[in-house]
């Protein structure tokens, strides 16, 4: 009888079991299946969707001016070939030859047969030049530091970086996805005081990789970076320095080896310093240079490097041919030194502008000194008068911001830059011009509102 | 408006009519049952139609019926168990080794000086695998040459005394039949090629660099007149060009895309697209590789949704990994339907395909307007470097005011673009016709001996990219090395570019490539597929995979 009711107990269970094994595995793979068919337009509600075109509105652009070749029948002072190593036959001859050799386009990224010997010569030669370790070649001066920046900073790391960094390092950092905190411009006691309260909310770590990241020279500002203190505060925080010299290397210093050469700053100290071939080299592309272990690293994860098609070899060959210019003439860089304290010292004159860029820097920026004016209103003004200098035969350009993308949007400018071709006479020139622009198509007084 | 956030769809309260914000969130009533929609639709489609109510209302938009298009995904062999079993064994062995490396001996590395208590700079994983894994096929990478990337070129031959840590040239150059380069129709030409003369006098015209951005002292005539040649040659209203094809991508998808955008992107998309999207900060959401049907479903539920400013579809033409066609003519008709927008990046299929070169829209028959955005490379099929964005007017000039590269990127170096020029305009001249009929010649004919052998070759037939599946690390470099020797540059890839078990050998054909030299490849692939056993395919050799 007991082992009846044992049997009959054991059954029930089993049965209770069964059934709810079935239930679930019903439910579920009916459940599976309704996902899997499950579609929301086809459900007898309503769908109301109205997307946006892909143009949401017209726009209209200021059409740039034609230029030819840089100073084709005007003089130049908006294109930023400050040694003027554009007109340089030797580096034509060169590119030339390389364009027999090679033809034109590389036809493949690095890793895929797009490495060409002169590639290696090149980054071989700026190693030699910078005094560092190695150097890597990008093929597009703003993909190079948008893609160094995010091939170390990863999303759970910290980066430090100054508020007027130029557009490429803010791409740069917004790839990264790390957390970024902007310091005032040039202001190292901004950064010290930001970078204490970080440590104190041990937001810095040591699992946490933290990063400084500056301009050497700022495009946008034309100013010097304090790389001493800076360096200082990297070292005493525990940061890594990322140091774009774009507007130095092949400027300042006395072999043209950049801020680090001019303040004498040790190599490195910088981590990882980041050039640019489109400015003194006269060329197209970028560079990376550091010690081997931070360089070796971006042949496999600066995306910019790997997935893209390498420099085309001609041009390539143009930036070992300035390089050789710029190593056996050093007195080019003198003279353009001398050129931007000049210019520093006539832009100082004008009458109804500012203007703000340190004596060596070879970018100035001129600002309207009248500032009750909107940034809308500044632009279109400077813009009337860089057209009138372009009449006269002087190109210069109103330094050209996306205003709502960039993180900080400077003032309305125009981006003068000081050249080796420039004279005393020229200057003057430029000087009075811009003063005469101003009265004839500049803001007048009568019409402005008190 | 806080109601509108409440229902999830801040920031376009604008675009949606506040009577019907219910529509928002997805609170969709729940769904009877799935046959029923399907029989369902073309009752509702028909109420829908009487009703003469523009709205998508009650039952929606109507499936896609796919069986009118061409939606085949590329030719995508499954390799069998055992073989995907035995290549995740070799690796597995293979980073065994690589510990046990680690352990018993110091790598022979750089170190970080002078940088004592920092956080550690790389991943762990990322450094043992370029140390332990990658090292060992190193050799078959960034090999320099020192000619034109042309039908042929020369390498500069390298050899390591110590397990490649590190390389030395040995003196030695070695000419190769190229078949690593994206030259699909021959412009890779030194002194005496077809658009010579030309670059020469560009670069004596204009220099080599404006040293300006495009918007401010960087526009030639010459750029100009390569924006409306390139607008003219796809067959849109206008374009705009860049210096650098990568960029393209990263610098223009930010100008066209936003948060509160949606991408449906395909799996297989290029770095370049997907940086871009991120840059962007626009939602993506990932579909299977080439599967339209996929990519219907996300779409659906997404316009469902109700809250995406823009849903649009990135694809690429060909995809460079896989060398598969994107069914076009198919994702066209969803778009139309359900009111998306298309993104499409033409880097490998411009030039290459269709009949007259125009690229992949040309191969689908679809006119070129029904794509919204048009993206393409100079640097594979124009010999050249650079990138363009096409489409319409309104299009361009929104990408100009509000991508990033018009403003802030240096404007193409003239000699590059006097070189896109000549070829493009060569292009239509019957030598220029004869450059691309030659490639999709060259392409069928490989394709169709590879084929035979009994590799697993993946993509469509008329992609001039041809994958050949190796599976393993090792077996890779064996092939590579193997042709090396035997006269053929080829590429091989692995991880990261590709699955970690899916190592693969890439051929790129080209115009320029003879009968003679095709022949001679072939015979070299038969002898390593014999010898190393690639033969991996179960299809017959004589039955066809492909559809002609």
């Amino acid at each position: 009888m007991i082992l009846v009711d044992i049997y009959d107990m054991a059954s029930w269970w089993t049965l209770v079991i069964a059934l709810q094994v079935i239930v679930i595995s019903t439910y579920f793979f009916w459940s599976k299946k309704k996902s899997k068919q499950y579609d929301p337009l086809c459900n007898g509600k309503a769908v109301e969707w109205n997307p946006i075109p892909i143009v949401e509105h017209d726009v209209t652009i200021e059409e740039p001016p034609l230029m030819g070749k840089i100073d084709d029948n005007v003089l130049n002072v908006g294109s930023s070939s400050f040694l003027c190593l554009d007109k340089e036959e030797y580096i034509i001859d060169g590119a030339l030859k390389a364009l027999d050799k090679y033809g034109v386009g590389s036809c493949g990224p690095r890793g895929f047969y797009g490495t060409i010997d002169v590639h290696l010569d090149l980054e071989e030669r700026l190693a030699k030049f910078l005094e560092v370790e190695e150097t890597c070649v990008y093929s597009y001066g703003f993909s190079t530091i948008a893609s160094a920046i995010p091939s170390y900073a990863k999303k759970k790391d910290i980066i430090f970086a100054d508020e007027c960094v130029w557009f490429a390092i803010q791409k740069g950092i917004d790839a990264s996805r790390s957390t970024v905190r902007y310091f005032k411009h040039n202001n190292m006691d901004d950064l010290e005081e930001m970078l204490a309260e970080a440590q104190r909310k041990r937001e810095l770590n040591p699992r946490r990789r933290a990063f400084l990241i500056a301009e050497a020279i700022y495009f946008n500002t034309g100013e010097v970076c304090p790389l001493k203190r800076f360096v200082q505060l990297a070292r005493k925080y525990k940061l890594r320095i990322i140091l774009d010299e774009s507007l130095s290397i092949g400027v300042v210093g006395k072999h043209g080896r950049g801020l680090t050469e001019l303040l004498d700053v040790p190599r490195d100290e910088i981590d990882l310093i980041v050039g640019s071939l489109e400015h003194s080299f006269a060329t197209i592309g970028g560079f990376c240079a550091g010690t081997h272990f931070m360089v070796e690293h971006q042949r496999l994860s600066g995306l910019g490097y790997c997935f893209s098609a390498s420099l085309p070899p001609m041009l390539t060959q143009a930036a070992i041919s300035a390089l050789d210019i710029i190593e056996s003439k050093p007195v080019i860089l003198e003279e353009l030194s001398e050129i931007s304290k000049k210019l520093n010292s006539a832009l100082s004159r004008l009458k109804h502008f500012t203007f703000r860029g340190d004596e060596i820097s070879p970018v100035k920026h001129i600002y309207l000194k009248k500032d009750d004016l909107t940034d809308r209103l500044k632009h279109s003004y400077l813009r009337n008068i860089t057209n009138y200098c372009m009449e006269k035969g002087v190109a210069m350009t109103v330094a050209a911001y996306l205003r709502d993308v960039e993180v900080n949007c400077p003032e309305p400018s125009i981006r003068l830059t000081s050249s080796r071709k420039l004279t005393d006479d020229t200057i003057s020139l430029i000087c009075s011009l811009l003063d005469e622009a101003y009265e004839k198509v500049g803001p007048k007084p009568e019409l402005q509102p008190v | 408006m806080a109601a509108t956030v409440v229902n999830g769809c801040d920031g376009t309260s604008e675009m949606i009519s506040p009577n019907k914000p219910q529509d928002c969130n997805g609170k969709q009533g729940k769904l009877l049952n799935g046959k029923v929609n399907k029989y369902e639709n073309g009752f509702v489609k028909s109420t829908h139609l009487s009703n003469g109510d523009t709205k998508w209302s009650s039952g929606g938009v109507p499936k896609m019926d796919w069986s009118a298009y061409d939606t085949f995904p590329g030719s995508f062999e499954k390799c069998t168990l055992l073989t995907a079993a035995l290549t995740h064994v070799g690796l597995y062995i293979l980073m065994f080794l690589g510990f046990v490396n680690q352990l018993l001996f110091k790598p022979k590395v750089a170190t970080e000086k002078n940088r004592e208590g920092y956080a550690t700079l790389y991943d762990p994983f990322e450094t043992f695998f370029s140390r332990y894994l990658y090292r060992r096929v190193r050799h078959c990478f960034n090999r320099p040459i020192c000619s034109t990337p042309g039908a042929e070129l020369t390498l500069k031959e390298r050899a390591s005394d110590d397990r490649n840590w590190s390389f030395r040239f040995t003196g030695e150059e070695r000419r190769c039949i190229n078949l690593g380069s994206y030259n699909y129709l021959g412009f890779a030409e030194g002194a005496g090629g077809a658009t010579h003369a030309g670059v020469r006098a560009a670069v004596r015209r204009y220099g080599l660099a404006l040293c300006s951005a495009r918007a401010e002292l960087g526009s030639t005539p010459l750029h100009q007149e390569l924006e409306r040649t390139t607008a003219a040659f796809l067959g849109v209203e206008a374009a705009l060009v860049v210096g650098m094809g990568f960029g393209t991508n990263t610098l223009g998808l930010p100008g066209l895309l936003g948060a509160g955008c949606l991408a449906l992107s395909d799996a297989n998309n290029h770095a370049s697209l997907i940086l871009g999207l991120r840059l962007a900060r626009a939602t993506v959401r990932v579909f299977r590789h080439n599967d339209v049907r996929h990519l219907e479903q996300l779409a659906r539920a997404a316009v469902a949704e109700g809250k995406w400013r823009k849903i649009v579809i990135v694809v690429e033409g060909v995809y460079s990994m896989e060398g598969s066609i994107v069914p076009l003519a198919a994702m066209v008709a969803l778009k139309k339907r359900l009111n998306l927008q298309l993104y499409l990046d033409e880097a490998h299929s411009v030039g290459a395909l269709g009949a007259r070169g125009r690229g992949v829209t040309q191969h689908a028959g679809v006119a070129p307007a029904d794509v919204d955005v048009l993206m393409g490379t100079f640097t594979k099929s124009f010999g050249a470097a650079g990138g363009y964005i096409a489409g319409s007017a309104k299009l361009i000039n929104w990408i100009r005011a509000h991508g990033h590269a018009h403003t802030y990127a240096h404007s193409m170096s003239p000699p590059v673009a006097q070189q896109i020029l000549s070829a493009m305009r060569l292009l239509d001249t019957p030598a220029g016709q004869q450059r691309v009929r030659q490639l999709k010649e060259n392409t069928h004919y490989f394709r169709e001996q590879l084929r035979e052998m009994g590799v697993v070759t993946l993509g469509h037939r008329d992609s001039p990219v041809v994958p050949l599946l190796v599976y393993t690390f090792s077996k890779m470099a064996a092939t590579v090395e193997r042709l090396t020797a035997h006269g053929i540059a080829t590429v091989g890839v692995g991880f990261p570019a590709t699955p970690l078990n899916k190592a693969r050998i890439r051929f790129c054909l080209s115009a320029s490539h003879t009968r003679e030299q095709l022949e001679q490849c072939v015979r070299a692939v038969r002898g390593v597929v014999a010898e190393l056993g690639l033969a991996y395919s179960r299809a017959r050799p004589h039955k066809r995979s492909l559809p002609a």
